[in-house]
């Protein structure tokens, strides 16, 4: 704890530039995932390609697609950009399953009344299929998220600063505490981000919320038979190719 | 492209395989320590996950605690996990074998969360109707878990293990940075020595690892899969064919 106090800029500053690296994945993620997921619900072919190239390409371990990564994209070896993009990858690999699923997920019937009430392509898509998707999205970046903070410390082996110095440092001089205090800032920059995506989920999807308080009322409905509880865990999903 | 020809060339060379060729050759040794680090972590972690997971998909006890605890542990840093308990060994064991004894641990510990994840959504994903059924049948609680939940969560208890067993690879090359061997070695050598072609030879070697790794377990899904599904086209209900005959 003490020494936590006393390295407290360096910690503050190390914990900045982890927030730095580790955001632009996560958003990205996000946003490059929703049409490679809407790609895969056209056909059975485009969901084969998508799902077999998301389970492919997290299974590369990371260290090796740090150091092979400067030669494919051009990139020097010690460059920051290695590190971003290779936790984009396992980023769009694990988010773009979820999209599969959130927008497989979403009731034909439901769509078919959207054609049927003159919704365009475009419209239905935004105002119809995105938000009933919404809920298995949510969980699916928020698994994103945690991870690819886990992973950006491994970015000190590459030469990128961040909350992997206190590791470093820490074995190198045999400080315990500094690595301890590395872990715990590192977890708590993944529960605050986890935080933030929970409360952004609450404020674009509110009906979530009420329909939770609803089936906890209900009571009787057995566990197991909500739709939070059949929800895979997407680390698993990743690797499932078998449609349950 | 000239340096993936001289990493596989290096890869290739009869003489990174000759037995006593200086560290981090020969390379067939360090290939079956990574195999052996791979499987005593993992197995170590089914041993504690599985069981766990078995009981909280059965049961549907402790379910949000386990759900929170699994999160948390996702969110630990692979490097400073094993940095903290290579450390830690080495205040209390000798020398030699605390960074290896160490990093196995820290490496057991990161390999639970997914084992115990594919457990309880594998038995969750089970029919309701179906475990009932085997409860008027006059099935014991351990038949049911033993004859109709284990077998027909099998694909998503496979695909936890298969998520475990990748990033047990993935770490364990870390796991060089704390001192064990494996594959990972011939990374570290290469930064040491700074040779790009030696360190793109043991990432090319680690991934290759990886995916035929993740093959076999995709075949091993694939056919306990098909299997049940196979007895539930077959006119039987999935439960009767994964009770089969008495």
């Amino acid at each position: 704890m003490s020494w936590a106090l006393d390295n407290l800029d360096l910690v503050w500053e190390l914990t900045l530039h982890h927030i730095r690296l580790s955001i632009v994945p996560i958003v990205l993620a996000f946003v490059l995932a929703i049409p490679l997921g809407w790609i895969a619900n056209r056909n059975k072919t485009s969901r084969a390609i998508v799902v077999t190239t998301g389970s492919l390409l997290y299974t590369i371990p990371s260290l090796p697609l740090f150091v092979i990564l400067p030669v494919i994209i051009g990139t020097r070896v010690l460059d920051e950009t290695n590190l971003v993009v290779a936790l984009l990858i396992y980023g769009v690999a694990l988010m773009m399953r979820s999209a599969t699923d959130a927008l497989g997920s979403v009731d034909a019937t439901v769509l078919q009344a959207a054609d049927a009430m003159g919704y365009s392509a475009w419209a239905r898509f935004w105002r119809v299929e995105l938000p009933l998707a919404g809920p298995v999205l949510l969980a699916g970046i928020r698994v994103v998220s945690v991870s690819t903070i886990a992973l950006v410390s491994v970015g000190i082996i590459i030469g990128s600063r961040n909350l992997g110095y206190l590791f470093q440092d820490g074995k190198q001089r045999d400080i315990l505490a500094e690595v301890g205090t590395g872990i715990v800032a590192s977890l708590l920059i993944a529960l605050v981000f986890d935080l933030i995506i929970v409360l952004l989920g609450r404020l674009t999807l509110p009906w979530t919320r009420s329909d939770a308080k609803r089936s906890g009322s209900r009571g009787s409905s057995s566990q197991g038979s909500d739709d939070e509880a059949l929800r895979e865990d997407p680390v698993v999903a990743t690797y499932g190719e078998q449609q349950r | 492209m000239n340096f993936v020809l001289d990493a596989l060339r290096y890869i290739f060379d009869p003489a990174s395989w000759a037995a006593g060729a200086t560290s981090p050759l020969p390379l067939g040794d360090r290939l079956v320590e990574h195999l052996e680090y791979t499987a005593i972590s993992a197995g170590a972690a089914a041993l504690i996950a599985l069981p766990l997971g078995f009981y909280i998909g059965h049961t549907g006890r402790w379910r949000q605690t386990v759900i929170g605890v699994t999160g948390a542990m996702r969110a630990l840093p692979a490097l400073g996990v094993l940095f903290f308990i290579t450390m830690v060994a080495g205040y209390q064991l000798p020398f030699l074998v605390a960074a290896t004894v160490g990093s196995l641990i820290a490496l057991t510990l990161l390999a639970i969360p997914s084992i115990l994840a594919g457990a309880y959504s594998g038995l969750e994903s089970v029919d309701r109707q179906t475990i009932d059924a085997a409860r008027a049948n006059g099935m014991t609680e351990m038949q049911i878990l033993f004859r109709v939940e284990i077998p027909l969560a099998l694909p998503l208890i496979i695909g936890g293990l298969r998520a475990a067993v990748l990033q047990v690879i993935a770490t364990a090359t870390i796991a060089s940075f704390a001192g064990l061997g494996g594959l990972g070695r011939v990374i570290t050598s290469g930064i040491a020595l700074n040779d790009f072609t030696v360190i793109l030879a043991g990432a090319l070697l680690v991934t290759a690892l990886a995916l035929v790794v993740d093959g076999l377990f995709a075949i091993v899904q694939k056919l306990t899969a098909t299997r049940f599904e196979a007895g539930a086209r077959s006119g039987a209900d999935a439960s009767v064919a994964a009770v089969g005959p008495e």
